[in-house]
């Protein structure tokens, strides 16, 4: 039963991945592509100049296509919730459920409603109206952003609630507390950011295409100066916000973020690891080095972490062993609270089924006492406490380059630009067009690194993954693992291949 | 306000929102009907275009919400999410199946090099119309049939089938249910098709098609009227919470809710009328009786099921696990402010009717599907 179950954990963190791994291929484009469209547009309203219509139905076909595929892979996300982590759904649900149903009444139908007068509306509405129809397709899709980035903010920062031991389940206490949650917060702008900034790479990608294709120059030109410039700016607030969300992760999520800097030990003036070599082998708590090769900065880590350069950082092996000079009571510790708790419950649960009141008192008074780590009483090793290194330090590090490169990009094709030479510069524009791949792998590690740092956790410190799953054997997962990875990847290649034809075809078709 | 009313009050009320989502989903699956209208419909490519394009400028409002009608339901009854989606796995990943071969299906189909062929999508759009509708038809009848499951201590849902939800679709009552669904769809299709292409030979079939399909859904119809007022259903003590078999439950429902039985031949009453106006009296507004009708017919079913003491999910395995409005439900306090944000609910709808309207003002020509903007039709 327990192999069972493990294996049922490993089909359903599979599913998951794969889908969200999916979806997030086509979202991002989704959320920063409409809002270049509607920019397009409103040039085009303001100036009445048809080729900017051209361009922004090019632009637009491209959305449509991404968008389609991008709602078929978000439907499997919202409903595999229940099918696969039905623990979850029921030990949460009465928080995690409210940001899902505002997202639909919010978000979903405002971008369902507009969206088939952006496609069909150009001489159903008036222009006015059709503008207005694509920003409201713009603000709907971020919209949606918004209340899912809540959800997944909770999970990795759950506050506004109390457990209910007569439930068994969470309760949330203070929905503003979840809605502004700064962990939701710094989700929102980073992500979101993140996703103008992508969906700028791909036209500024494109475009630099047509150029070195000497096709559509006129437009491609126009196409690239708005992309780069908002771009640029999204770029910029990337940065920012990712430095803040890295903050935040070092406050509440220090296990995370020693993950994402391989720092098993925990050390003051912290040294950033500019780049390494993970040693894949090594356990907490064991003597072996960390990495193979490091390249190191003094003292950063900390500033980063605690905006005090000569701060103490806890590493792993604080983290899961505790270290009593820095007062970190660690997993080990935590576990023996935590089982207290369950046990606790348990008997809690017993007494209150055979009516015996006083057993039941004394046992949720004991429970209330422990009840801060349950969830570490779930944890069969304090080891189990420490997400994947390697994973989440190279995606980690994945990003942070890749996101460093792409405002070089920018502010290069702006510069050319506006010295009209745009075109000639074939190295920048074969940069440009790679770069639109590097952004995909950006934003791709960008969320390995959210959700494998955190792990074991569905909802930190509270509910490991292992027990959130549904009780069902693992073939069935399994079955469905393999039919959507068959079916995703058969729609992702159709996809991208309608996609080339497009661009193919350019604006003039 | 909100906050002064009492839990079992704001029990009912999400109850009540939820049925009024899900029977909209209803509704709107005229989409999905006219899906499935294609091939018994169409007789050449410009008809199946003029199909295909009247259904795809609604199919994201169909879409959104279901995918609104599982967020409500999460968020008000986090214990049927959890054990219906959970336990009933097959019915569900099926469900959703037919629906993602939906959505990139409008978009794909025309579209040059799209790898799988335009007929490929046309069948796609066709699983989802009746494999689709059929299997949520087969979940819907489970709230009167019950499921095999069965919830420890913790909420923890044990199912006790292999099938995990698919063994639903053999029950006669459940698979009457679906299929009266996917005729009815198939109805409301047609109507819609009617009131907004314009094209002589198409809607004239179509006519014939909203009359031919109710009468093939009446034998489904009859079952589960049937079914219903016979059966026993699964009663709940008020004081105690315990669930219990109660002869013939849902005609004591019926008869014990007058609005419901008024909301549901009210219901039937105004979709055989707009059947008749449209296939007998050449009115095109056909697709609004219809519609209203679906939506009552569905408000009385989700009514039938969830109130009047009765077990809406009900276990044949562990009749105490039976899911009510009452032990499902979330908690007082998120109930509360859900039901602050269900407020914007009316906006969304206004927004949603007036630009149906302007969308709608004008009826769908094959001058249009040729028109300059041929490339942006599905």
């Amino acid at each position: 039963m327990g192999e069972d179950i493990l294996t049922t954990v490993d089909w359903a963190r599979a599913q998951f991945a794969l889908t969200a791994m999916y979806h997030w291929i086509f979202v991002p484009l989704t959320l920063g592509l409409s809002f270049l469209v509607a920019f397009f547009e409103s040039i085009y309203v303001k100036t009445g100049n048809e080729e900017w219509k051209k361009l922004t139905k090019f632009w637009m076909t491209l959305f449509g296509i991404n968008f389609a595929i991008g709602v078929a892979t978000g439907i499997i996300l919202e409903f595999e919730f229940g099918t696969n982590w039905s623990n979850y759904s029921w030990m949460v649900g009465d928080i995690f459920g409210a940001p899902l149903a505002i997202e639909g009444i919010f978000a979903f139908f405002i971008e369902a409603t507009f969206f088939a007068v952006m496609f069909f509306g150009w001489h159903r509405v008036s222009k006015g109206f059709h503008l207005f129809s694509t920003w409201m397709v713009a603000v709907g899709s971020n919209l949606s952003a918004v209340w899912i980035l809540v959800a997944n903010g909770w999970m990795q920062f759950p506050v506004g609630m109390a457990f209910n031991p007569d439930k068994a389940r969470f309760e949330m206490q203070n929905f503003w507390e979840v809605a502004l949650s700064p962990v939701a917060v710094h989700k929102f702008t980073h992500t979101t950011s993140s996703a103008f900034l992508l969906a700028s790479l791909f036209v500024v990608g494109i475009s630099a295409l047509f150029l070195l294709q000497e096709r559509h120059q006129k437009m491609a030109k126009r196409s690239m100066v708005v992309a780069a410039v908002f771009g640029f700016i999204a770029s910029i607030f990337v940065a920012v916000t990712g430095d803040e969300a890295a903050f935040s992760v070092a406050q509440r999520q220090p296990m995370k973020l020693a993950a994402m800097e391989g720092l098993y030990v925990g050390e003051e003036k912290a040294s950033i690891v500019a780049l390494g070599i993970i040693n894949s082998s090594k356990k907490p708590g064991d003597v072996q080095p960390a990495f193979h090769q490091a390249l190191k900065i003094p003292g950063l880590l900390s500033l980063l972490a605690n905006r005090d350069s000569d701060s103490f950082v806890p590493g792993i092996n604080d983290l899961v062993f505790g270290n009593v000079a820095h007062k970190i009571i660690g997993a080990e510790q935590r576990m023996v609270t935590g089982k207290i708790a369950l046990a606790e419950l348990a008997r809690y649960k017993e007494a209150r089924e055979k009516g015996d009141e006083a057993a039941a008192v004394s046992a949720l008074a004991l429970f209330n006492q422990h009840q801060g780590d349950l969830g570490y009483g779930y944890l069969n090793n304090p080891a189990e406490a420490a997400p994947p290194v390697a994973t989440t330090f190279y995606s980690f590090h994945i990003m942070v380059v890749l996101g460093t490169l792409f405002p070089v990009i920018f502010l290069l094709v702006l510069y050319f630009a506006f010295k009209g030479t745009l075109e000639n510069q074939r190295w920048l524009n074969i940069a440009c067009f790679f770069s639109l791949f590097l952004g995909y792998v950006a934003q791709q590690a960008g969320w390995v690194v959210a959700e494998v740092g955190r792990q074991p956790w569905a909802i930190q410190g509270l509910l490991p993954v292992g027990v959130a799953t549904t009780n069902i054997a693992p073939g069935n997962v399994q079955t469905t693992f393999f039919i959507f990875l068959t079916l995703f990847t058969a729609l992702l290649l159709a996809e991208i291949r309608i996609m080339m034809k497009q661009i193919k075809l350019g604006p003039e078709a | 306000m909100i906050g002064n009313l009492d839990y079992s009050i704001l029990q009912q009320l999400w109850w009540l929102i939820a049925s009024v989502v899900g029977s909209l989903f209803l509704f709107l699956t005229f989409v999905q009907g006219g899906q499935t209208l294609i091939f018994t419909l169409a007789s050449n490519e410009e008809e199946k275009s003029l199909i295909i394009n009247a259904m795809g400028r609604k199919w994201e409002l169909t879409f959104t919400t279901l995918v609104l009608f599982g967020g409500a339901l999460f968020a008000a009854f986090p214990l049927f999410y959890a054990t219906s989606f959970g336990g009933a796995y097959w019915v569900w990943m099926l469900i959703l199946f037919t629906f993602i071969l939906q959505a990139v299906s409008y978009e794909y189909r025309k579209k040059p090099d799209n790898v799988l062929g335009a007929r490929t999508y046309e069948i796609f759009m066709c699983i989802n119309g009746s494999v689709g509708i059929l299997l949520i038809g087969a979940a819907v009848g489970t709230f009167f049939t019950g499921s095999r499951f069965s919830l420890n201590l913790y909420n923890s849902v044990t199912w006790h089938t292999p099938y995990h939800g698919l063994e639903a679709a053999l029950n006669p009552f459940n698979l009457a249910f679906g299929l009266f669904l996917v005729f009815l769809a198939r109805v409301l299709g047609a109507m819609y098709l009617v009131n907004h292409v314009d094209h002589k030979s198409l809607v004239e079939k179509a006519r014939k098609a909203t009359w031919i399909n109710l009468l093939i859904a009446l034998p489904f119809l009859l079952t589960i009227l049937i079914g219903l007022v016979t059966m026993d259903g699964f009663a709940v003590e008020p004081a105690t919470g315990r669930i219990f078999l109660e002869k013939g439950k849902y005609l004591n429902n019926l008869l014990g809710m007058p609005a419901v039985l008024f909301l549901l031949l009210a219901g039937l009453g105004s979709v055989i009328y707009g059947v008749v106006v449209t296939g007998f009296l050449g009115k095109n507004c056909g697709i609004w009786f219809g519609g209203l009708g679906t939506v009552l017919v569905g408000l009385a079913i989700f009514s039938l099921a969830g109130y009047n003491n009765t077990a809406f999910y009900p276990s044949l395995s562990d009749l105490q696990s039976s899911l009510t409005i009452y032990n499902a439900s979330s908690s007082k306090y998120t109930l509360t402010a859900m039901s602050y944000v269900a407020l914007a609910v009316p906006f969304v709808l206004a927004y949603i009717a007036y630009v149906w309207k302007l969308m709608d003002a004008e009826k769908l020509t094959l001058g249009e599907l040729a028109g300059q903007d041929a490339d942006d039709m599905y």
